[in-house]
């Protein structure tokens, strides 16, 4: 249980073989449709199925730019659309896992090159944010013959993808060697630049043609109960930041360590997930989720309709794991000691003795203070950047995607905002007469 | 007398074109006659009196209008009646052969009718005849009806003489340029005939009235050697006295398919036909094809100018109804040499057809390759020969006849008069065959291909594969989908579903031009080929080359290339680029002009290429080139392809504009070109083959990337193998066999071309709706131009389509995951609100352009709304619902019964599809729910049709095509006929099934409406409905329908789906049902047919906007298919023909049908939700109905400016230009429309009446003429409702008649029925026999010299789909006997061609000779005939069948069918080799399906195929549950 490695072992070419052999290339691919990056789902899972592994990497880079990302950690939406799942009579194809082996074997194949724009535009692009959504509109970007620079707060690419996802379910090097590609391809990476803080926006916006935002949601969610800030409680990103540092050699010791600790983590998604997995990891003692909706129905209950993500249930490795899961459970306090350390979390039904406690209820939106606020962009109800049809912010030439616009949200949805907004960015760049679309413009959809 | 229409002097008269009607979409078929006197006593008034007493015994054959005293047409030709003109001409008359009389149609204007006459006086003398004088022939108008009369003629006769003195030949070639000369200059004067040989009247007339109108025929002294007549009937209803037959030299019953071509092709010639018999300038006389005319009528003209410039009337005729030469091998070669070598003066004038000719004193007729008109001849011992339509038109005893024989065909029978006797078939073709050498000819004259010597390849540069690719506009999609398929099979994909992606110009995709133009097809008025199974009449060889003088024809005009295969690769280009190379072949010179333009300058440069292409291209015919290569291969970065279908057509009409056509052949080499669909345009458009090199370097690639398991050479072997024969399906769809006919035939219509492009380069092509022009059309290919040579990071893939499987970046289809899952949702659910979401979807859908209605607004400005419960109820709405036809077998039981259950819930009607239905569930269930279709469905295969099938049904529908399909069969492979499966369809479990692509009981309308006739007495109290599928043209045959007696019209969109269907099909034939409804209903209106009809549409309606839509443009029933489909589970798996659907719908797998999930709640549920929404807008519209709504074009605004830069130059406003003065009050059924008239069985019934109360056994007998027909149904009909399925004990019900009996002789009777009938029969004689039991003898008083077993005794398609019971023919009987047999057992003593064809099941024995093509796609039952295996096989299509030796079993039924035979008939034959028993037996071979073979040699327990089920009892309805 101390193995941080990825718990999800890559399908064998025989069984990702098997598993696309399974795929019934339907007439409606509901599992494309499913997706939110509308992976040609069917048309890789032939090509799998004939053995035609570079095609299939092709087929599969051409709408996903990191698949080695949601093959690892995507929740595959897809598989529960797929017509195979109908009814709840058989398993869906393991699409995921599909996935997963197509992007592992085209790095094993040396097939994943930089793709190298053949000319240049001659336009420059500022793209602040590096997590998924971020990276995939520099990348496209770039590829359109753009010069792009990413502006990161922290000193390592990945936003989320490096702090807030533990390496047993992604590990590092993945993201390392993403990031190798980005910039031999010409994508130029600025970390420590606090844009909005250390740097202004504005000073972006004259250099730049555009600029993208993608800031994500980092702001997050409070618990205001009494003892909040006792010692041992924290926010889950303070948490699993930490621990994923450890583990990239930045701290010789966790700075918040589980290690023999009665742990209550509050809120049941998948952030609560990662930070038991963690905590399981670093040696609690107990671990116990509190979630405060009661419990979903198990899998075979499901009465959310096919095609639409089941509301069930959801396991996943960290819960086979360890863990007490416990539902309709609300918050009332975290009760302290003398010394102001967390001794136990109230709820309305009992009292969990307690020495670390992680909040993980969620994100509202952008870190307040910001560039969002630097410029006054108009903002949603939910407090996350209004852009137009054509991911414009309110600010001429000021483009957001990802989490920034939409809230919390998946990987896979940040990829495809990111795609999506670098589409809009680059015809937005078009339309003002420097030059001709060199790109052809695969991500027309707007999610 | 009425005012006389302006246009009467030219053939299309009164026939205007409006909104979607044309007059060039009018077709007719008919009833010809003709009797001759062989004894060489001279002219006699019998003659003319037995013609018109046959005449009048074909009116069943013709039809009436919309009033009843208008008829579409007859009239009688006869040699020049001299001394009854001489009586009355009222002048003196020279001796006979000394003048020419002519008939005329004048102006009933005085004035302008004195004028006439003075202006045909004035151009006689011109053409140096003088005009002797005029004769005002009596008529009698006051029995027409107000149609006829109000279009009626004055109606003249002239006389004239040779200003020369010329009489013969001379002076009818002078006769002729007269005419000629008045019909060109001439308004409102016609001409019917002009000869010193023959005369004709005719008329608006139906048959009867024909002698009562013109008193001339009946005067005594009225008298000819022959006389042919004609009764006409016709789609149209329009006026028009011209366009009744005969014409000049002709009668005609049958359709010619490659008319479009054909016409073109004379046209092209027109420049090199010189004559100089023919007095005068030719090209005075020009063109020879009058524009307008019917096609009998065109054939017409050009067989009088090949006839006139020095070819006998028969050798004319050969050369433009040739036999089907190509694939007969036991042709003698001189008459092959014949054929051949006309093939290069002249392509098949092909369709079904009778051709009648004469010129005055041989009269003849022949028939097409294909025998698909009946036409019956017998001679009496005094001498007289008759030749009709049927047999038994003329009450001729039993006793003076000594021969009766029928055209086979490709057959001619001639009768000359003057030699007094019968000419053969033979003895004509030997005497036209040997006049010159042809085979030397021949061999010194043509070239073969594989003589050409060998040429560098073009080699493929597969770096620029993927570029090129794009730059036509390839898809992964197509690569997957269409091509490797092809590669690997060598046959057409196969899909399922019908298509709900827009038409080419509503996508917002660039499309390539072809996706613009769809296929037409065959539907009633003649039939589609069967090209698989009759491949023996179709060829796809041809020779290229230039052309001489048609008229004077020697060895120079066989200097061709034959050129085997249409769509050629790399090689074989090359072979034809370089065939001069060597400069010994200059008479084949090629050039090779390239199709480019600059993409940056759009539409403008596109016209500009365009000229200077065709502008080389005459220069190139100018220096002599022969073949030009048009090819789009070298496009660059500025200089993007020209479509090549453009590029062609453009050219090959410039070519014809200049006369220059035929010099030269067109060859594409084009990079677009890769699915059938493009070759078959190609062709179809003037190319003489197609070098798609795209496709075969990209098959390359597959075979490389191992998509493909074969060699290069295999895959592109292949897949030029599979486009060969998907264009030769995609002909015969269109009825058409050859690839000389089908080039430049033109069989297509556009939608979405703007009518200047149409008539520039597409020139006669249909396009209704205007659409894009060059420019659209540029645009469209720059934007493909951009994608493949613009600077980008390449991810090497290709666009993914999207056209047949849904695909997020791909093409838009009505039914995506989200309307799939929002109406399941809404249906299981109970969500109207979801329901609301899926149509509002659905319906944003549509008008984001996917559909045409989707561009309709509906109109509220002048409507003042009701409230909601004014209009009628949800319940009355959605009695006008029905589901479409999808038979079980296709579907699973569970999803069959649900619809079915659903459907009787809410009173509207479910369709069985075709594949027969279980009578247990004719038994309502203990639920009080009742599982039985209301619709009975009686398509090609007539799988389980039965008299208990028929007896159930509350309509019983023909299909005569389907949308996903239309003119093409089907086939359920043998593994998907499982037992439940085989029972309903009645056939071995195991077998495979095939439907034809026609109905052999249908070539032509008058056959339909014999069909309906006969269904109308398989069950009076149904309606009987007619499915046809939308395309141009639609409207005339739906009005020829209706003229049939058919209830309601179904017509369907293009849209439709399918359980199974080549993908080319599916996408690009037929057209969208808005326009096939518009032309509908608005040429039914304009016609006053429309209240006697209740028309039904379907194709993808998904909502009540969808309805009410479909009720503006006038329908009055919806059917729905696939939305109930997919709310009984279906999620668009699209593999309904592998049979592995997981939602169990369309499967027959058990564990599948486990996952079936539908209930029919959930059914009724979504007819509500739809009927709900109809309400509404009904209510909107201020309508309390639909019937209120019903053709309210005017709510409907077309005009919204359309927000899209292809679909803006769309004009819709022709479907909704309703004629004016239209009452919608009166739609619906016209009172009593479902009429069966007076019936011999009407007596039969009551005669019958122990039996039907009792089973008491009766005997009836009774007389029986031709004009009877389906004798014995209704009587089936009566037994099986009283008895059920299984009928009566053998021979409860006998009859005997006594005559000629009309066709369909005992169609469908059921067991317990036995019809004895001494005479003879026509066509269709136990059709559909569902148990009883039919003999055939001659008279017992027959002439001593009549031989029983050489003369026919019955016609055409006996036994179709017959299910069970016995017949025996003491005689030979006609073409496609026992076709699609599934159980009945018959003996026979000689059968015509294509026998036993389909046969699923029963036994036949044919006592003596066959016919050709035996047993083709027979996969059941057994056949046995007389004669050695060796020399069966010729006669024999072994394709699917074995020839055994008989074992013992087989011994023993032989011997007691024969001993049966005997015993009915008195067979002669059955006596002799009854007498010779067992030897005798050693004679006989067994015809035996390897598909039976097969699952016998599966199945345990003794094969029980040799009982003849129909001697047993069945059981009765429902007991087989």
């Amino acid at each position: 249980m101390r193995d941080w490695r990825e718990v999800d072992v890559p399908f064998g070419r025989r069984e990702a073989g098997e598993q696309a052999t399974r795929c019934m290339d339907c007439g409606i691919p509901f599992c494309s449709n499913g997706c939110p990056l509308g992976n040609a789902i069917p048309d890789w899972n032939d090509l799998v199925r004939t053995g035609r592994w570079e095609d299939a990497a092709r087929s599969l880079h051409a709408t996903d730019n990191f698949p080695d990302f949601t093959g690892r950690i995507c929740p595959a939406p897809c598989e529960a659309a797929c017509v195979l799942s109908l009814g709840g009579l058989d398993q869906a194809v393991a699409i995921r896992q599909v996935e997963l082996s197509i992007s592992e074997r085209a790095w094993e194949d040396g097939l994943v090159v930089p793709q190298t724009p053949p000319t240049s535009t001659g336009r420059r692009v500022a793209v602040v944010g590096s997590g998924p959504a971020g990276l995939a509109a520099a990348q496209q970007l770039t590829r359109a013959g753009h010069a792009v620079t990413v502006f990161e707060r922290s000193d390592r690419a990945g936003g989320l993808l490096r702090y807030g996802i533990p390496d047993f379910k992604l590990e590092k090097a993945v993201i390392d060697r993403r990031l190798e590609q980005l910039e031999s391809e010409g994508t130029r990476f600025q970390y420590g630049v606090d844009v909005g803080g250390s740097v202004s926006v504005e000073v972006l916006r004259g250099d730049h043609d555009a600029v993208v935002l993608a800031v994500g949601a980092t702001e997050a969610r409070e618990l205001t109960v009494p003892g909040r800030d006792l010692a041992g409680v924290h926010l889950a990103m303070e948490y699993l930041e930490g621990a994923n540092r450890l583990g990239a050699g930045d701290f010789p010791a966790a700075p918040i360590d589980a290690a023999g600790k009665d742990v209550v983590i509050v809120g049941g998604g998948d952030t609560g997930a990662d930070c038991l997995g963690t905590a399981t990891r670093q040696g609690a003692a107990s671990i116990r989720q509190l979630q405060y909706h009661p419990r979903p129905p198990d899998p075979q209950d499901n009465e959310t309709p096919w095609p639409l993500w089941p509301h069930v249930l959801h396991s996943c490795a960290a819960y086979e794991e360890n863990g007490d899961r416990l539902f309709e459970e609300s918050t009332q306090e975290f009760v302290g000691d003398d010394g102001g350390r967390l001794r136990a979390v109230r709820t309305g039904a009992a009292e969990y003795p307690a020495q670390l406690a992680l909040i993980a209820i969620g994100f509202t939106g952008p870190k307040s203070g910001g560039a969002v606020s630097e410029l006054g962009l108009r903002v949603s109800a939910r407090g996350t950047v209004a852009v137009d049809e054509g991911w414009m912010s309110s600010a001429d030439g000021v483009f957001a995607c990802g989490d920034a616009t939409r809230g919390q949200s998946l990987v896979v949805w940040a990829i495809a905002d990111g795609r999506a907004c670098a589409a809009a960015v680059n015809r937005w760049l078009d339309s003002r007469g420097r030059g001709a679309d060199p790109v052809q413009d695969r991500q027309l959809i707007r999610h | 007398m009425a005012e006389i229409p302006a246009t009467a002097g030219r053939g299309g008269a009164g026939r205007v074109p409006f909104a979607l009607y044309n007059p060039e979409s009018e077709h007719d078929a008919c009833g010809v006659a003709f009797v001759a006197d062989l004894s060489r006593r001279g002219p006699s008034h019998r003659v003319i009196e037995l013609a018109l007493e046959a005449l009048g015994n074909l009116a069943h054959r013709g039809a009436l209008g919309a009033d009843d005293g208008t008829g579409d047409g007859a009239g009688l030709l006869l040699p020049l009646p001299h001394d009854f003109l001489r009586t009355v001409a009222g002048l003196e008359l020279p001796a006979a052969g000394e003048y020419a009389a002519g008939a005329v149609f004048l102006p009933v204007d005085e004035a302008e009718r004195v004028a006439a006459r003075a202006a045909v006086e004035r151009i006689a003398a011109d053409v140096g005849l003088g005009i002797l004088g005029w004769r005002d022939v009596e008529v009698r108008p006051e029995i027409l009806g107000p149609g006829a009369r109000a279009s009626l003629p004055w109606i003249s006769q002239v006389f004239a003489r040779s200003l020369s003195d010329e009489r013969g030949m001379a002076l009818e070639r002078r006769a002729f340029v007269l005419r000629k000369r008045v019909e060109r200059s001439l308004d409102g004067v016609y001409l019917p005939s002009l000869s010193s040989r023959t005369l004709v009247y005719k008329g608006m007339l139906s048959a009867h009235q024909l002698p009562a109108f013109y008193p001339d025929l009946t005067d005594p002294a009225f008298k000819g050697s022959l006389a042919l007549v004609h009764s006409r009937f016709s789609t149209n209803t329009f006026p028009s006295w011209p366009l009744a037959h005969p014409f000049r030299y002709i009668a005609h019953n049958g359709e010619i398919n490659t008319v479009r071509g054909n016409r073109n092709w004379m046209q092209a010639r027109e420049s090199l036909l010189e004559s100089d018999l023919i007095p005068g300038d030719l090209k005075t006389l020009l063109p020879i094809c009058t524009p307008g005319l019917s096609d009998s009528a065109t054939f017409d003209e050009v067989l009088e100018l090949l006839h006139l410039a020095g070819r006998s009337l028969p050798h004319s005729v050969l050369m433009m109804v040739p036999e089907a030469w190509q694939h007969h091998a036991a042709m003698d070669e001189e008459r092959r040499a014949f054929y051949e070598f006309h093939s290069m003066l002249m392509e098949p004038w092909d369709g079904p057809a009778c051709v009648t000719f004469t010129d005055g004193t041989s009269v003849g007729a022949v028939l097409d390759r294909n025998g698909l008109r009946p036409a019956r001849w017998w001679q009496t011992d005094d001498d007289l020969v008759v030749m009709a339509s049927e047999v038994g038109v003329l009450d001729l005893p039993a006793r003076r006849v000594v021969a009766k024989g029928r055209l086979s065909p490709g057959k001619v029978f001639l009768v000359d008069t003057a030699a007094g006797r019968v000419v053969d078939d033979g003895e004509v073709k030997a005497e036209l065959a040997g006049a010159e050498p042809y085979g030397a000819w021949l061999h010194a004259g043509v070239v073969h291909f594989d003589d050409l010597p060998p040429r560098r390849l073009l080699v493929p540069q597969h770096s620029q594969v993927l570029r090129q690719q794009r730059q036509f506009g390839y898809t992964s999609e197509e690569l997957k989908l269409l091509l490797a398929p092809m590669a690997r099979a060598g046959g057409e994909a196969i899909g399922s579903m019908g298509t709900d992606t827009p038409i080419a110009v509503l996508s917002r995709r660039p499309r390539l031009l072809f996706d613009y133009f769809t296929q037409l097809f065959a539907q009633v008025t003649n039939p589609p080929l069967d090209a698989i199974r009759e491949e023996m009449v179709t060829s796809l060889a041809a020779t290229i080359g230039s052309e001489a003088n048609l008229l004077t024809a020697g060895p120079a005009s066989c200097r061709h290339l034959a050129l085997p295969w249409p769509v050629i690769d790399n090689q074989e280009l090359a072979r034809l680029q370089y065939i001069n190379e060597d400069g010994n072949l200059p008479g084949f010179r090629a050039v090779v002009i390239d199709g480019l333009f600059d993409a940056a300058r759009g539409g403008e440069s596109l016209g500009e290429a365009l000229a200077e292409a065709r502008t080389a291209a005459s220069e190139a015919v100018a220096e002599g080139a022969r073949i030009l290569i048009l090819s789009d291969r070298f496009a660059t970065a500025e200089r993007a392809p020209i479509p090549s279908l453009l590029m062609v057509s453009a050219i090959h009409h410039h070519l014809i504009r200049e006369r220059t056509r035929t010099r030269v052949a067109l060859v594409a080499e084009a990079g677009d070109a890769r699915e059938v669909h493009h070759f078959a345009l190609l062709l179809g458009y003037g190319a003489a083959a197609v070098n798609p090199y795209l496709a075969l370097e990209t098959i390359d690639e597959l075979v490389g990337d191992g998509v493909v398991a074969l060699t290069e050479r295999q895959a592109r072997a292949n897949y030029l193998r599979a486009a060969g024969k998907g264009v030769l399906k995609v002909m015969s769809t269109m009825g058409i066999s050859t690839i000389a006919s089908y080039r430049g035939a033109q069989v297509f219509e556009a939608l979405g071309l703007s009518s200047d492009v149409i008539a520039e380069y597409f020139t006669g092509t249909s396009s209704r709706l205007e659409g894009i022009g060059l420019d659209g059309i540029a645009a469209e290919v720059s934007s493909r131009h951009r994608s493949a040579f613009e600077v980008r990071v390449d991810d090497g893939l290709l666009d993914p389509g999207g056209e047949y499987q849904w695909r997020k970046r791909g093409e838009e289809h009505l039914f995506d995951p989200e309307t799939v899952f929002r109406l399941q949702h809404a249906t299981r659910e109970k969500r109207i609100d979801l329901f609301r979401a899926y149509s509002q979807r659905v319906d944003e859908q549509s008008e984001r352009l996917l559909t045409l209605r989707g561009l309709f607004r509906l109109d509220v400005r002048d409507r003042t709304p009701v409230a909601l419960d004014e209009v009628e109820s949800i319940e009355a709405i959605m009695r006008r619902f029905a589901t479409g036809a999808m038979s079980y077998g296709s579907l699973s039981a569970e999803a069959h019964e649900t619809l079915a259950i659903a459907m009787n819930r809410i009173g509207g009607r479910s369709n069985s599809g075709e594949g027969g239905e279980d009578p247990a569930r004719y038994v309502p269930d203990a639920n009080g729910d009742s599982r039985r279709s209301a619709v009975k469905q009686v398509a090609s295969a007539r799988f389980g049709v039965t008299s208990e099938y028929l007896s159930s049904a509350d309509d019983i529908q023909i299909k005569m095509a389907q949308g996903a399909k239309p003119g093409e069969g089907g086939q359920l492979p043998g593994d998907k006929v499982h037992p439940w499966i085989a029972k309903t369809r009645h056939s071995t479990p195991g077998v495979g099934l095939i439907s034809p692509p026609p109905h052999h009981d249908i070539y032509s309308i008058e056959d339909l409406a014999q069909l309906i006739f006969d269904l109308r007495n398989a069950n009076p109290q149904a309606r009987l409905s007619v499915k046809l599928v939308a395309e141009t043209g639609v409207g005339t045959v739906a009005a020829g329908v209706v003229k049939a007696d058919a209830d309601v019209v179904l017509i369907s969109g293009h849209d439709g789906g399918t359980g199974a269907s080549p993908l080319t099909s599916l996408k690009h034939a037929g057209g969208p049902w808005e326009l096939g409804l518009a032309e509908t209903h608005q040429t039914l209106v304009a016609n006053g047919l429309r209240d006697r009809v209740v028309l039904q549409v379907d194709g993808q309606l998904r909502t009540g906007r969808d309805v009410v839509i479909a009720a503006l443009l006038g329908a009055q029933e919806y059917g729905f298919s696939t939305a109930p489909l997919v709310v009984a589970g279906c999620v668009m798996m699209r593999v309904c023909h592998l049979d592995t659907c997981p939602v169990g719908i369309a499967t027959q797998d058990p564990s599948l049908r486990q996952r079936f999930t539908g209930k029919a709640e959930m059914i009724v549920r979504f007819f509500e939700y739809v009927a709900t929404e109809v309400r509404e807008l009904l209510a909107q519209l201020g309508f309390r109905s639909l019937d209120e709504a019903l053709g309210r074009v005017d709510c409907l605004d077309v005009a919204t400016a359309m927000d899209h830069w292809k679909a803006e130059g769309l004009n819709l406003s022709p479907i909704i230009g309703a004629p004016s003065g239209y009452v919608h009050e009166h739609q619906g059924s016209r009172e009593g429309s479902r009429r069966l008239g007076p019936v011999l069985d009407d007596e039969l019934v009551r005669k019958a009446a122990p039996a039907l109360a009792t089973g008491e056994t009766v005997h009836v007998i009774t007389a029986v003429r031709n004009t009877e027909r389906a004798v014995g149904t209704l009587l089936g009909h009566e037994v099986t409702k009283r008895f059920g399925g299984g009928g009566l004990p053998a021979d409860t019900i006998l009859v005997d008649a006594v005559g000629s009996a009309g066709q369909s002789f005992g169609a469908f009777v059921p067991a317990g029925v036995t019809l004895r009938l001494e005479g003879d029969a026509n066509d269709y004689v136990g059709k559909g026999l569902s148990g009883g039991r039919i003999v055939v003898r001659p008279a017992s008083e027959a002439h001593p010299r009549f031989v029983a077993e050489e003369n026919v005794i019955a016609g055409n398609v006996c036994l179709y789909g017959a299910t069970g019971g016995e017949a025996f023919f003491r005689g030979v009987v006609g073409e496609r006997f026992a076709v699609r047999n599934s159980g009945a057992v018959a003996v026979v003593e000689a059968v015509g061609d294509h026998a036993c064809e389909y046969m699923t099941g029963g036994t036949v024995l044919v006592l003596g000779a066959c016919g050709r093509n035996l047993g083709a796609g027979m996969s059941g039952g057994v056949a046995y005939l007389r004669g050695s295996a060796e020399s069966l096989r010729e006669k024999v299509n072994l394709e699917m069948v074995d020839l055994d030796p008989l074992d013992s079993d087989d011994l023993r039924v032989v011997q007691s069918l024969l001993r049966g035979h005997l015993s009915e008939t008195g067979s002669a034959t059955a006596r002799w080799l009854l007498n010779g028993w067992p030897d005798e037996g050693l004679a006989f071979v067994k015809v035996m399906p390897r598909d039976l073979k097969r699952a016998l040699a599966e199945r345990a327990g003794p094969p029980d195929v040799e009982l003849p089920e129909g001697t047993r009892r069945r059981p009765m309805a429902g007991a087989n549950a």
